[in-house]
Formats: structure tokens, C-alpha cells, sequence
């Protein structure tokens, strides 16, 4: 158990240093220089020089990843170039966007996906799951951001139910905040859960045949107690698996449906910092991003430890 | 050798059979010959010019002229959505070569070498899986420049570790087999039992894959360009399409319902066929995702 463990936290943090490397190498070799993008075509070469001095833009390579690596880790990301600010202040604004609408959305995709996939698995073959099933395959087919038009014009243009786009922020109250998030949130969970359904049914169905559920039955278990008890647990495995590989999805997939509703989420920050080449933002931003898939990752892999005691025991 | 010929000729006959017989493989398989007629159609014929505008025509509805509509500049929708289906395919079909064309190489390669080089080129495949494609696609757009081919090198790069993955699975499940035995015992390389015995054991896998990536990379073009840094105008794509369907969705709705259900169609035949393939070349497969 605890070498498992060690192993996968290594593997995490060997996966994020490299990460950092790729991020900084890349932003690297983008041409333009910051200095002159910030002080315009009429700065004179002696001040474009100063103002690189001043941003350290003239240290060594090395020099400058470890001070950007070494500020990363105590949360200190620079000042972004064209707001003048900190960088952190950006993300904190920001944040309490976008996570909200991704956790939103997770817990949306795995509410519908696990009951549907649980109803299409034990139906397996007859009409109820045919249908379930083709209702997924079409949910995967869509597109999130034109699922997004859609819902827009459904409730928003033509029903008048919720707004079409734009934050109130959070001290506009709980309630107006949530219910700009809602479509959003619908139109990131819809494909996540169309996928989920698909795993969960394929992952019982390979579970409902093992002799362990035959014995479960044979005892006098109803069947649904052994379709919830025995089955689902054992079929969490790739479940999980799927769920952790989800959240990067729905990272991603944030940048463009913020795009579509005009949510001032992280989404929508890296995309305006990368049209305006403010690229300490971009490298901050995707940094945070990528850490966040890497430490969702190493979390589903210990959660396996929990699911499955078979890797618990094994020493 | 006769042996073998006979046997594959009964497996193709059996094979063609059972496709016959699947639903999924069926509508997948007609869909997707759709889609492809239509873009090949495009080439010599569409009910309008795409590129001229007719701004006395902009945003009509559905009529029996124009089908599908026109857009803000008076062009038919239906050979806009005609012309983009030429461009998803050529993107998402040439992204899909790059992930294959060197994911399974690598892939296959570790799994013939497994120890160090198995460990690093599966580290590698961590450190790539850690971006969010679409996140990484977006900068490698916005950093070299938006265009059709920057999209098809993003999407193709995250690729590269999907087939990889799929290929090493399959490839180490092989490995073991008793007819590997037999080859190493006749003195062949780990190349050759690659290449002779290897890869052909796993074209399903990745066939299934294919279509999988195949219908991704659809989706991921649609996006790039519909966040500005894909295809460019004034070539239609579906994706660009969307985006100048978002600021009319009150007056002309059919600007945005047509290009998306395109979109929807074409990856739900690539997935319906990829489900179909799946079940009759190897009933015990499960898709990856």
C-alpha cells in the first residue's frame, strides 16, 4: 500500500516539474518580447533594455525558470503585463468562476450518468437500455458549445428563464451567481455524462457476469441490493478512472462554453491573455490548470486504493 | 501458407456476415459514407457559389431555394455546411495519421523493449496526458499562429499518446502468446514479430481507436475554429460557422441549428461505426476513452 502510494506520488511530481519545463520551454521560443509589447513602437531601445532589466528578462534561462518555478510553488506568479497587477489577484478573481461551474457540472454528469448507467446495465439488451444508450451515443455526438446555443435560446431567449451570458459575481448574491452557472454547467455536464453512462453500463455489465454476484443472488440478496452493493463498487474502476480524465475535459472545455456565455472564468482569462501575448498570465494560468489535472489524477489513483482492498493488502 | 489464406478468406466471409447484421456498424457505416460523399460532392458541385455574397439574401429561413437558410451574407447555408464537411474530414483524418503514424510506433516499440524504455515513453505519455488537449491545442494555435494546419499539428500531437497507449496495451497482451514463442524460437527479431505477428493482432484495437480520435478530432477542429484560431475564412468550416451563428441566434436560430447537427451527425457515425467495428471484429473489446 504505502509503496503504491509513494510510486504514484512520484510519478505525480516527477509529471509536474516536467510539466512546468514544457510550459516555460514553450512560452520560450513564442517571438515578441514582453518589454517592447508593453511600452509600444515609440520606446527607444535604451528603455526597452531598462524595463527588461527590471523584469528579469535578461537572466539566464535557467535563472529565470528557477525563480518562476521556485515563485509558482509559494504562489507568487509575477505581474501580469498588460493589467499591471498580480497575477494571483487575476486567478482569484477568477477562480471562484470557473471551479464553481466545474464542480457544478461534475457532480451533475455523475448524478445522471450512474443511475442511467445502472437502469441501462440491468435492463441490458431490452428497450429501456436501447434507448438510454442511444440518447448517450447522441450526447457524446454534441458538440458542448453549440449544445450551449441551443440552451440559450431554449431558456434564455425564448423562455426568459435565466440570463444569456455574463456573471453578476457572487456579491450579487448566491442565488443570481447560481443561476448564470446553470446553463453552463448543463451544457459541460451533458457529453461528460453521456461518456460516464456508457463506462458505468460496460464496466457492471463485465461485473454482473463474475461469480461473486451469481453467489450474492444465490443467497437470497434482492437484486437490487447486489446491483448497488456489489456490482457498483466493483465496477468503480474505471468509473473513477473516467471521472479523473473528465475533469480535464471539463477544465478545458470551460475555455470555450465561458467563451460562449461570457463567464469572466479562467477559461476566459488565458484566452484574452493569449490574444494579448500576456504570457506570464498564459504560463500561470496553464500551470495551474495542468497541476490541477495532475493532483485529480493522483487522487483517483489512490481512491482505487480505497474501492479495491486487493491494493490495499498488497504491501 | 494455403492453410492460412483459406482461413482468412472463411474469417472475411464470416466477418462481412456478422457486419451485416449489426445495427450499430450499419447506421455508423451509412452515416459516415454520407458525410464523405457529401465533402467529395462538394468538390465539383454545391447548390451555391460559398463564395460569393449576396447581401441582398442574408438571413432568409428555410425555404425550398435555400434549405438550410443563408447566412448574414446572403451564402447557402446547406453548401457551406457541404464545403466545411471537406475541411473537418481533411483535419480530423490527417490528425489522426500524426497520433498513428507515431503514437504506434512508439507504442508498439515499448512494449517489444518493456524496463527503462517502456518506463520513460510511458512517463512521456503521463506528462502529454496532464495538458487538457483542448487547453494545449489553443496555445499552440495562438502561439503560431491560428489556420487549418496549426489545428491539424495541435490535435495531431495529442494524438500521438492515445494510439500509443492503445498500441503498448495491445501489443503487451500479445507478447505472451505462444506463437511469439514460436517466432523467437525461429530466430526472428523483435522487429520482424512486430511487424508480422504484433501489428496484425492489433489493427482492431486500432481501427476502434481510429474512429474514436477520428470523431474527437472533429470536435476539436469545430472548436478551434469556432473560437477563431481554426480553419479561417473565407473557407466555411462548422465551427466558424457556430460563431457567427451566436450574436444572430435571435433573428436567424437556423444559422446555428443546421452546422451544429452536421457536427453532431458526423461524430455520431464515427462512433456508431467504431461501436460497430468493435463488436464484430472482437466481441470482448471495450471502447477507451
Amino acid at each position: 500500500m504505502t509503496a503504491y502510494l509513494l510510486k504514484r506520488l512520484a510519478i505525480a511530481l516527477v509529471t509536474l516539474v516536467l510539466a512546468s519545463m514544457v510550459v516555460f520551454a514553450v512560452l520560450e521560443i513564442i517571438p515578441g518580447d514582453p518589454a517592447r509589447l508593453m511600452l509600444g513602437l515609440n520606446a527607444s531601445a535604451e528603455q526597452v533594455e531598462l524595463l527588461r532589466n527590471q523584469m528579469g528578462l535578461d537572466a539566464p534561462l535557467a535563472t529565470r525558470y528557477l525563480h518562476w518555478a521556485g515563485g509558482l510553488l509559494s504562489l507568487d506568479f509575477g505581474r501580469s503585463y498588460t493589467y499591471s497587477v498580480p497575477v494571483i489577484d487575476l486567478v482569484r478573481e477568477r477562480v471562484v468562476v470557473s471551479l464553481p461551474l466545474a464542480l457544478i457540472a461534475l457532480a451533475l454528469s455523475t448524478v445522471i450518468a450512474i443511475p442511467v448507467g445502472l437502469f441501462s446495465a440491468s435492463r441490458r439488451g431490452r428497450a429501456g437500455d436501447t434507448i438510454a444508450m442511444g440518447a448517450a451515443q447522441l450526447g457524446v455526438a454534441v458538440p458542448n458549445f453549440w449544445f450551449a446555443l441551443m440552451l440559450i435560446y431554449l431558456f434564455a431567449v425564448w423562455l426568459r428563464l435565466v440570463p444569456a451570458g455574463g456573471f453578476p459575481g457572487w456579491s450579487a448574491g448566491v442565488w443570481p451567481a447560481l443561476k448564470s452557472l446553470v446553463l453552463p454547467a448543463i451544457a459541460l455536464a451533458l457529453p461528460q455524462a453521456a461518456i460516464l453512462a456508457r463506462v458505468t453500463r460496460s464496466a457492471l455489465i463485465e461485473v454482473l457476469h463474475e461469480d461473486y454476484i451469481r453467489t450474492a443472488r444465490a443467497k437470497g440478496l434482492p437484486y437490487r441490493a447486489v446491483l448497488w452493493r456489489h456490482a457498483l463498487r466493483n465496477a468503480m474502476i474505471p468509473v473513477l478512472t473516467i471521472l479523473g480524465l473528465q475533469f480535464a475535459f471539463l477544465l478545458a472545455g470551460t475555455i470555450i462554453v465561458e467563451n460562449v456565455f461570457y463567464l469572466p472564468g479562467l477559461g476566459r482569462l488565458v484566452f484574452q491573455a493569449i490574444t494579448q501575448r500576456d504570457l506570464i498570465v498564459v504560463e500561470s494560468v496553464v500551470m495551474l490548470l495542468v497541476a490541477a489535472v495532475i493532483a485529480v489524477n493522483l487522487l483517483v489513483d489512490l481512491s482505487y486504493a480505497v474501492v479495491d482492498p486487493r491494493l490495499r493488502s498488497r504491501q | 501458407m494455403t492453410l492460412h489464406i483459406d482461413m482468412s478468406e472463411e474469417n472475411l466471409a464470416g466477418i462481412l456476415a456478422k457486419a451485416f447484421r449489426n445495427r450499430s456498424f450499419l447506421a455508423g457505416f451509412a452515416i459516415t459514407a454520407l458525410v464523405a460523399a457529401v465533402a467529395i460532392v462538394s468538390f465539383f458541385w454545391t447548390p451555391f457559389d460559398v463564395t460569393r455574397l449576396i447581401i441582398a439574401n442574408k438571413t432568409q429561413g428555410p425555404s425550398l431555394a435555400h434549405w438550410f437558410g443563408t447566412d448574414h451574407f446572403g451564402r447557402d447555408i446547406l453548401s457551406m455546411i457541404m464545403v466545411g464537411a471537406r475541411n473537418s474530414i481533411a483535419v480530423a483524418l490527417v490528425a489522426v495519421g500524426i497520433g498513428m503514424g507515431i503514437g504506434v510506433p512508439l507504442g508498439t516499440f515499448a512494449a517489444a523493449r518493456g524496463g527503462f524504455v517502456d518506463e520513460a515513453l510511458m512517463r512521456l505519455n503521463d506528462l502529454v496526458f496532464a495538458f487538457p488537449a483542448l487547453l494545449s491545442a489553443i496555445m499552440i494555435t495562438a502561439i503560431f499562429g491560428p489556420g487549418a494546419v496549426n489545428a491539424i499539428i495541435a490535435i495531431g500531437i495529442f494524438n500521438i499518446p492515445v494510439f500509443a497507449r492503445v498500441a503498448r496495451a495491445g501489443a503487451l497482451a500479445i507478447w505472451p502468446r505462444e506463437f511469439i514463442l514460436a517466432a523467437r524460437a525461429a530466430g526472428k527479431g523483435r522487429t520482424l514479430i512486430t511487424l508480422e505477428h504484433v501489428l496484425p493482432n492489433i489493427v482492431t484495437l486500432l481501427l476502434v481507436q481510429g474512429t474514436i480520435q477520428f470523431a474527437l478530432g472533429i470536435l476539436a477542429e469545430a472548436g478551434l475554429s469556432y473560437v477563431g484560431l481554426g480553419t479561417q475564412p473565407p473557407m466555411p468550416s462548422w465551427g466558424r460557422m457556430l460563431f457567427d451563428a451566436q450574436t444572430r441566434m435571435v433573428a436567424a436560430p437556423w444559422m446555428a441549428l443546421f452546422p451544429g447537427m452536421a457536427i453532431a451527425v458526423t461524430v455520431l457515425g464515427l462512433n456508431l461505426l467504431g461501436d460497430g467495428i468493435a463488436d464484430i471484429l472482437d466481441p470482448k473489446s471495450r471502447r477507451q476513452r
